[in-house]
């Protein structure tokens, strides 16, 4: 490679690399088991096999994601040791309850799944069934909150003293509930459930659009883009409180990412652009007011800029790009179920239009973009610290001198488990159509109305 | 008891619930591959199915609590383990990786593949060689610690006889444990012919076992000679593992009470596990690092045993309900489930 070898570097490009990897599945491994949750209750309720077989179907191709969410999972646990050994020698005297805490939350989301898988139709009582997935959802949404709030910590360490590099003074819960876990945990559950619906909802449209139209696919949408309007308007309103929260804790964050350098009051957003050699921001459009909106909720606040901090403690001004993008997206994400829920409360014979599906089948894909850019920005938006204010990222990193071959050993891992997952999936649905299941099951013989 | 002591005894528990969880896991994936590709007795494989499926997910968490656990009760592990195990601690993750994508990929997937039959069998039978690692650093001169850096020997580590026996017994005790387990699984399903393999991977893996037992307390009085007395200094405990053994090999022989033949191998592993490690304290790394100097503070210790507590009585019945349900549940293990 043409980079001069430095350890904390090419750390820092294997742990984005696996997490990078990781979030895909983890986002799907948080999200997922609540759709399934959503589609069995309805089957249930409305008496409808469609919606049991739609859970059902999602669950066999939940397995085969969550597979790989653990295992990646696993790598970055084992990972933040072996690339970061003087951060968590640090950090583990502060956050390893909840780091712990997540172990057990995905312990007993592992020990539910297994049971769930397994018994389908083993219990009299269908209601039985459902009830397991309540604790696969805690299990799941639980491990996400407590893992968030691992890193919430990173960008706003609390809970101890540091005098003269000793810790001091711990007190694990403030640590845990540190001021950026609110909105940063909730962000992540919210989207993690919008990515999810919208995944299950692209599988749904691109059916549709290839020409099966037949019922179950049509209420795979509608209870898929129903629980998308929800959870994005959930994501828009946590959105603009995240703002909000880095306006006040980690405002060069936030200046970073709105190429904000001057501060200032009545303070425009910087939307889209780029930068010159000499940062001078070039065909952006300046929406007036509406940073010191978004920063304090008031259109004449005043908003720090970047100049306000030193050079070597401002983060990449490249953030911007993906703090737009994931913006873009989001609100993509919102107007589409929002034109399909008016559609088909105004227009139903437009429901499903040829060009909605495709806004929805491109939703999926999206989604996920949007994850992987958000988090981008979360993270290097801090740089050039691993522990905000406290500990650099070099000084956290390892000294061992083989973490390049590493990198591209888990470079070809990952490559190789995402093909594959990809391939098991495909085969896994083509060789076992909806058609031919609603038959083999005598759905549609017994009259699940179409 | 000092929190230091309950912290590690806590995660050594895990560390032996991992042990014999996935070795059972391990193992069958083994001879599953090896029934495969041997062409014989379709029906063990079914039965290796039904018992691995439900619980596949559960046996790596084991491992997941024992290092979180570790870093959270001992955070200087992180500085000198961390720093040591990049190289192979990647490897075991990528075995890891490969076991649990491909036996999910095989078990879910459309159809059974003998590729991905031959990746998951492999990889778990090199899975407890790679982590052996870790116990084998612990007794000391594998590593160069000077004063702000920590580096693995590797030559010293791949031409040490204690290394080597290490990861010889890691392996035969996989598929030992695995095979006593499946005899005893196969007898409850009625399952006559995979019975009879199994009783025989048992008593054949059986032999391996002890002799590579052998060879490591021969090898650590070599290698860490301070470790070596302390053991001796506890050798009933090794003792009682002998006898465990002696009594659930003769079970096996015998054709009698199998579920107490496995329950019996539990016992000779735990005593030799407790047994090796209590005569290992109060070192974690030989002899950098001792539990005292490298543990958590006080608070975090209390919250950390705290919120374990409160995990367990969530896990502990959430882990009998899911064994009543599959292992323990007679209709399920003759698959009439």
């Amino acid at each position: 490679m043409f980079l001069e070898y430095d350890a904390a570097v090419f750390s820092r490009m294997l742990t984005g690399l696996t997490l990078g990897f990781h979030i895909i599945f983890a986002t799907i491994g948080v999200g997922v088991p609540l759709m399934i949750a959503f589609a069995e209750w309805m089957g249930i309720r409305k008496n409808d096999e469609h919606y049991r077989l739609l859970a059902r179907r999602w669950a066999r191709g939940f397995v085969v994601t969550v597979a790989v969410g653990v295992v990646t999972g696993t790598s970055i646990g084992l990972q933040l040791n072996l690339l970061w050994p003087n951060f968590m020698q640090l950090a583990g005297q502060t956050i390893s309850l909840p780091l712990f805490m997540e172990v057990f939350a995905f312990f007993f989301e592992a020990i539910f799944f297994g049971i769930y898988l397994y018994t389908w139709d083993r219990f009299k009582s269908r209601t039985r069934h459902l009830l397991l997935m309540i604790p696969i959802v805690i299990g799941a949404s639980f491990s996400a909150f407590f893992i968030t709030s691992v890193n919430s910590f990173m960008n706003a360490p609390r809970g101890f003293e540091l005098t003269n590099g000793v810790i001091t003074d711990i007190n694990p819960l403030a640590a845990m509930f540190n001021p950026a876990a609110p909105t940063k945990t909730a962000h992540v559950l919210v989207t993690c459930y919008l990515t999810s619906a919208f995944v299950l909802g692209m599988i749904g449209a691109v059916k549709m659009l290839k020409g099966d139209r037949h019922v179950y696919h049509k209420k795979a949408l509608q209870l898929t883009m129903t629980a998308a309007f929800v959870f994005s308007i959930g994501t828009v309103g946590i959105g603009d409180l995240s703002g909000k929260y880095l306006a006040e804790y980690q405002p060069e964050k936030l200046a970073a990412g709105e190429w904000h350098f001057q501060t200032q009051t009545e303070a425009p957003l910087v939307v889209g652009g780029v930068l010159t050699e000499d940062n001078e921001v070039q065909y952006a459009l300046e929406v007036p007011y509406a940073l010191s909106i978004l920063a304090h909720g008031t259109p004449s606040a005043e908003v720090i800029g970047l100049e306000e901090f030193p050079k070597e403690n401002r983060p990449p001004l490249i953030v911007h790009y993906f703090f737009d993008s994931m913006v873009t997206i989001g609100i993509y994400l919102a107007f589409v179920p929002l034109l399909y829920l008016f559609l088909r409360w105004k227009k139903p014979d437009w429901m499903h239009h040829k060009v909605l599906l495709s806004g929805i089948a491109v939703g999926g894909p999206l989604s996920i973009l949007a994850t992987e850019l958000g988090w981008v920005y979360a993270e290097v938006g801090r740089q050039p610290w691993i522990l905000h204010g406290i500990m650099r990222t070099p000084e956290g990193a390892t000294t061992s001198s083989h973490v390049d071959a590493m990198l591209y050993l888990f470079l070809g891992l990952y490559a190789v488990l995402g093909i594959s997952s990809a391939v098991v999936l495909r085969k896994m649905f083509k060789n076992n159509p909806v058609a031919h299941e609603l038959e083999s099951r005598g759905i549609d013989r017994r009259g699940g109305s179409s | 008891m000092t929190y230091e002591i309950l912290g590690i005894t806590v995660l050594w528990l895990f560390l032996y619930g991992y042990l014999i969880v996935g070795s059972i896991d391990f193992g069958a994936g083994f001879f599953h591959f090896y029934n495969k590709i041997s062409r014989k007795n379709y029906q063990v494989n079914k039965l290796i199915q039904r018992y691995l499926s439900p619980v596949w997910e559960v046996t790596n968490v084991f491992l997941v609590f024992f290092f979180v656990g570790i870093v959270g009760f001992f955070p200087d592990t992180a500085y000198y383990y961390g720093t040591a195990l990049l190289v192979p601690g990647s490897i075991s993750i990528v075995l890891i990786a490969i076991r649990g994508s491909y036996y999910a990929f095989n078990t879910y997937g459309s159809k059974d593949s003998r590729v991905y039959s031959f990746l998951y069998g492999m990889s778990g039978l090199l899975i407890p060689a790679s982590f052996t690692i870790v116990l084998t650093i612990s007794e000391g001169d594998y590593l160069d610690v000077s004063k702000d850096r920590v580096t693995l020997l590797l030559r010293e580590l791949l031409t040490s006889t204690y290394s080597w026996s290490v990861v010889v017994l890691a392996v035969v005790s996989v598929l030992y444990i695995s095979a006593a387990f499946l005899t005893y699984y196969s007898y409850k399903a009625g399952d006559t012919a995979s019975h009879q393999v199994f009783r025989r991977y048992t008593l054949f893996w059986a032999g391996p076992t002890i002799l590579a037992s052998l060879l490591i307390f021969y090898t650590i009085s070599r290698h860490n000679p301070e470790h070596f007395r302390s053991m001796l200094d506890i050798s009933w405990v090794f003792i009682l593992s002998f006898l465990f053994f002696l009594g659930a090999v003769l079970l096996v022989y015998r054709k009698q009470r199998l579920g107490l033949a496995f329950v019996l191998v539990m016992f000779q592993f735990f005593s030799a596990w407790f047994g090796y490690g209590a005569s290992h304290l109060p070192y974690l790394l030989y002899p950098h690092l001792t539990m005292y100097d490298g543990f958590v503070n006080e608070t975090m210790a209390a919250a950390l045993i705290a919120a374990f507590i409160a995990g367990l009585l969530l896990l502990i019945p959430s882990l009998v309900l899911l064994m009543r349900l599959f292992l323990f549940d007679a209709d399920y293990v003759r698959g009439n489930k």
